[in-house]
């Protein structure tokens, strides 16, 4: 099915179990731990033994030696397969440096070996034994020391625009604001590590693994091990979280299949915790210079956002500019973004990448500039709305309500009570509030499924969808439900499995509305055959409570399908709506804060997101993604940074203790408020993303609350209290404050 | 010299006999060998939680016990609170409140729930507990400062405190 109009009127719209709250399918076997992870296959017919990796010492260079002759003696060893055996492979289409193989080490951590063994202990402790010798090379670390160096990309990532004369309107303007900020290298720190199963039978591998794409893995994995791509049959019916981090194959899926090559026999391989941070990607750091000039009734002029961001070479840009295009008017702008060349871990997408360090900076600063302007933040943000492009006013936005998540919000948070920064004290807690604005655009990407009615009424969809937690089981099956004129209870859905049509897969905040439009086409298709099947004229056909009818006649959908069932089976594809129309998600975060006088230390009281994000499929599996989201951007703004070891160039936090994720103790109740909306040029669906959305500005809403708590300001992120204790309020105001708390 | 021992151990009321390499997680003793693989492994270091276990009544991070250490201990997973179709109380409220997304954390949430309310029923002092003196009540604060060994990356900590709560107030 090709969408290529503005949706009309069509089944979805009933809403009968489409924008219901229904709990997730998949509950009761995530509640009762049967739900099966990668590494948690087993049957008797699958003698699989362990894989344990081993990762490079050093941060670039080459090896010229391993030894591996200890490793091979130690008890139950079967296999030890190198990087020097399988020697340098063709690299995958998604991945920016090799996963395994060869002699060049290009970060630390880098793959360089699997031992297999019988136990899992065996294999972990012969890992140990490798010895390997290195030719170490100078590396660039730094992102500040690189900044000097970093060149513009290609367009193909889209560095630069401009419109109008930036730096005259800059110059001309009434109130300038020009600030840095810096947000750190995150971690998406899921909590299932990278894990895979491989079995070999003949010249067919079979891997069960943790991905958020399932093609795209199957196609790099094709590619790393030289095999044909068909032969490859992979699963992913549950993943244990992704935020990016599952998007391209990663090395345990490799190791596992080349062990179980090597040891002739199954064999899993998991990466151990302290490998992960350093082994996979990373959300790179960025270094932001926001300019942004104003007449004194607050109106943009001038705006400009530049970023830097290092990965390895020919790797991509954090794109942390890229929401100035459209976030807020001005006529004269600009924007431009630099890469340098680092040698750390490979940089690559984290949940909202670009958008969500971007926001990070630009939402401080148009805290900043409301501030110098006398002006309420939100006031500043609503007066510079735009409806279209500001780059190409010609292309209005599908559909935004920025102002409307705002106003509401302010409302529901009790915004009026606001005070400026340092006024409101109870006993030795500094309180705040801070508002920022959330902005994710929309993507599409082509998706399909196959939609099986049988003849006990009992309809099954499969595609190679993922559901990496963000409810896609439930809003599948709600989908299906809807189109067919049936319950939950008369759907079942299969997701994860390369057999299956080719879908949107998770990432990008793409996956629920491309998926659900991808099972809607496919139930297109099975509504048509049903029709045709009875003699139906399928214009008017009606599908309801378990039936189809036309006019007088009506049919049980069981009977429809007769003995041998009947198949759907079709992909949406995206024609140029989103090129004619801007579409994004939209919303506005409100958060409260307490600042302790005496130690710096923040703690948030309060969490409210607003969200404008067209039609909301499930309101509980969506406001789960976002208070998911809301969570990840409280640790991004107080406590998530990798740190970097600048002379041995590699993440030396590398493990949960170390990469501090927010945890129960540090998020309060969270409210989500959906927008009551649709969008017709999104999709058939008329929704929209939300999953990374309520990751937008949630760090700089924090960032600002803590300014007003404590007049403070704060541009590199994360906020500890080390940044914060130097400006805090003197002792003698810190005594009354204990002496009034006693 | 001998590196496997012997073990016997109930879990969730079956008694259980294993032969063990001495370096075997009591944690993947469960996953590996008992093929129960609702516990889950997250860090194997004692970081996340998400391999929290019951043993004699009394949570443990299990990558970071040996299952050795417990000849003749009474030990309970998430498998032995209730299965599909017969949810433990706190199962359903982590149904009913989407205290999971991904639900790779969640049988070690569940299982630190359900522990969480027994410890301040017994009146076992947190770092938030204020009066030592007094019986501990069962408040938001309580447990969010007992759960937060218990990380969940897909953020979903509000929705559990709520299903925690409300067992909590049902049970009372
Ligand atoms: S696996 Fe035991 S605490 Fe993480
Ligand atoms: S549900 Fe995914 S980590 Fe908690």
């Amino acid at each position: 099915m090709q969408f290529d109009k503005p949706a009309t009127t069509n089944p979805i719209d009933q809403l009968k179990v489409v924008g219901q709250p229904i709990h997730r399918i998949d509950g009761e076997l995530k509640t009762t731990g049967r739900a099966m992870y990668a590494y948690e296959w087993h049957d008797a017919n699958l003698p699989y033994v362990y894989g344990y990796p081993v990762g490079a010492a050093i941060a670039k260079g080459r090896i010229t030696a391993m030894d591996v002759s200890a490793a091979k003696r130690a008890p139950g060893v079967l296999a030890v397969v190198t990087t020097l055996d399988v020697g340098r492979r063709e690299k995958g289409k998604f991945n920016t440096v090799n996963l395994f193989g060869g002699d060049e080490i290009q970060h630390y951590h880098q793959a360089i070996a699997v031992v297999v063994a019988e136990t899992f202990e065996q294999a972990r402790a012969a890992a140990g034994l490798v010895k390997v010798e290195y030719a170490e090379e100078r590396g660039a670390f730094d992102l500040r020391e690189a900044m000097a160096g970093a060149a513009k990309p290609d367009d193909s990532q889209e560095p630069d625009t401009a419109v109008g004369n930036f730096e005259a309107a800059f110059k001309a303007a009434a109130v300038t604001l020009e600030q840095s900020y810096e947000t750190p290298d995150q971690s998406h720190a899921m909590m299932e590590p990278h894990a895979s199963l491989a079995a070999w039978n003949g010249e067919e591998l079979t891997v069960w693994t943790s991905s958020q794409m399932i093609d795209w893995w199957r196609s790099d994995l094709a590619t790393t091990l030289g095999v044909d791509k068909e032969k490859i049959h992979l699963m992913s019916p549950f993943i244990g979280g992704g935020f990016g981090g599952k998007l391209f194959l990663r090395s345990d899926a490799v190791l596992a299949a080349f062990g179980a090559k090597a040891a002739s026999r199954p064999v899993k391989v998991a990466l151990p915790r302290p490998f992960i941070m350093n082994n996979t990607t990373h959300r790179p750091a960025t270094i932001q210079r926001i300019r942004i000039g104003a007449g004194r009734d607050g109106r943009i002029t001038a705006i400009a956002h530049e970023s830097w961001s290092g990965d390895q070479p020919g790797g991509q840009l954090e794109t942390a500019a890229s929401q100035t295009r459209l976030l807020y008017a001005g006529a004269d702008r600009m924007t431009a973004m630099r890469l340098a060349t680092l040698h750390l871990p490979e940089g690559n997408a984290m949940r909202a990448p670009g958008e969500a360090p971007g926001l990070m900076a630009l939402e401080i600063a148009m805290d900043e500039m409301a501030e110098k302007l006398g002006m309420d933040p939100i006031e500043f943000r609503i007066v510079n709305d735009t409806q279209v492009d500001p780059e190409k006013p010609e292309r209005p936005f599908s559909h935004r309500d920025l102002v409307g998540c705002l106003k509401l919000g302010a409302d529901r948070f009790g915004w009026s009570g606001r005070e400026r920064p340092g006024a409101r004290r109870e006993g030795n807690w500094m309180i705040g509030m801070g508002v920022a604005a959330a902005f994710r655009n929309n993507l599409v990407l082509p998706s399909g499924a196959r939609v099986r009615l049988d003849s006990q009424g009992v309809v099954t969809v499969e595609t190679d969808m993922t559901d990496i937690g963000t409810g896609s089981y439930t809003i599948i099956a709600q989908t299906a439900a809807e189109m067919m004129g049936i319950g939950m209870n008369k759907v079942a859905v299969h997701l994860g499995d390369s057999r299956f049509p080719v879908s949107a897969g998770s990432g990008g905040q793409f996956g629920a509305n491309s998926s659900t439009s991808g099972v809607y086409a496919a139930c297109v298709k099975l509504r048509e055959a049903v029709a045709a099947k009875l003699g139906f004229n399928s214009a008017d056909v009606v599908f309801e409570n378990g039936e189809v009818r036309s006019g007088n006649r009506s049919v049980p959908l069981a009977e429809a399908a007769g003995a041998d069932g009947l198949v759907g089976e079709d992909k949406i594809e995206w024609g140029d709506l989103t090129k004619t129309h801007q579409q994004s998600t939209f919303g506005a975060h409100f958060v409260e804060v307490g600042v302790d006088i005496a130690t710096g230390e923040s703690r948030i009281r309060r969490m409210l997101a607003v969200c404008a994000a067209g039609r909301i499929l499930n309101p509980i599996t969506a406001r789960s993604q976002v208070i998911g989201a809301m969570t990840m951007g409280a640790g991004g703004a107080l406590s998530e940074e990798l740190a970097v070891d600048t002379r041995r160039g590699f993440f030396v936090n590398h493990d949960l203790a170390g990469y501090e994720v927010a945890v129960h103790a540090d998020i309060p109740h969270q409210d989500v408020i959906f927008m009551d909306e649709t969008d017709p040029m999104s999709s058939p669906m008329k929704a929209k993303g939300v999953g990374e959305l309520g990751l937008c500005g949630v760090s700089a809403a924090i960032a600002n609350a803590i300014y007003n708590a404590s007049g403070v300001r704060v541009r590199h992120y994360p906020i500890t209290l080390d940044k914060l204790i130097g400006g805090l309020p003197q002792l003698a105001d810190m005594s009354d404050a204990y002496r009034s708390r006693a | 010299m001998n590196h496997t021992t012997k073990v016997s151990f109930t879990v969730n009321g079956a008694s259980r006999d294993l032969d063990l390499d001495n370096r075997t997680t009591l944690l993947d003793a469960l996953r590996e060998h008992l093929h129960l693989t609702g516990t889950k492994k997250g860090c194997d270091h004692g970081q996340c939680g998400a391999c929290t276990v019951m043993v004699d009544g009394r949570r443990v991070n299990s990558c970071l016990t040996l299952a050795v250490m417990h000849e003749g201990d009474r030990i309970a997973t998430i498998e032995g609170l209730g299965e599909p179709g017969n949810l433990h109380p706190m199962q359903a409220a982590f149904v009913k409140h989407d205290g999971f997304q991904c639900g790779y954390c969640t049988p070690g949430q569940i299982c630190s729930s359900v522990a969480v309310l027994e410890e301040i029923r017994a009146n076992i002092p947190s770092h938030v507990t204020g009066d030592l003196t007094t019986q501990t009540q069962i408040t938001e604060a309580e447990i969010r400062e007992r759960m937060s060994g218990n990380l969940c990356r897909c953020g979903a900590y509000s929705n559990i405190v709520d299903a925690i709560v409300e067992v909590a107030g049902t049970k009372a």
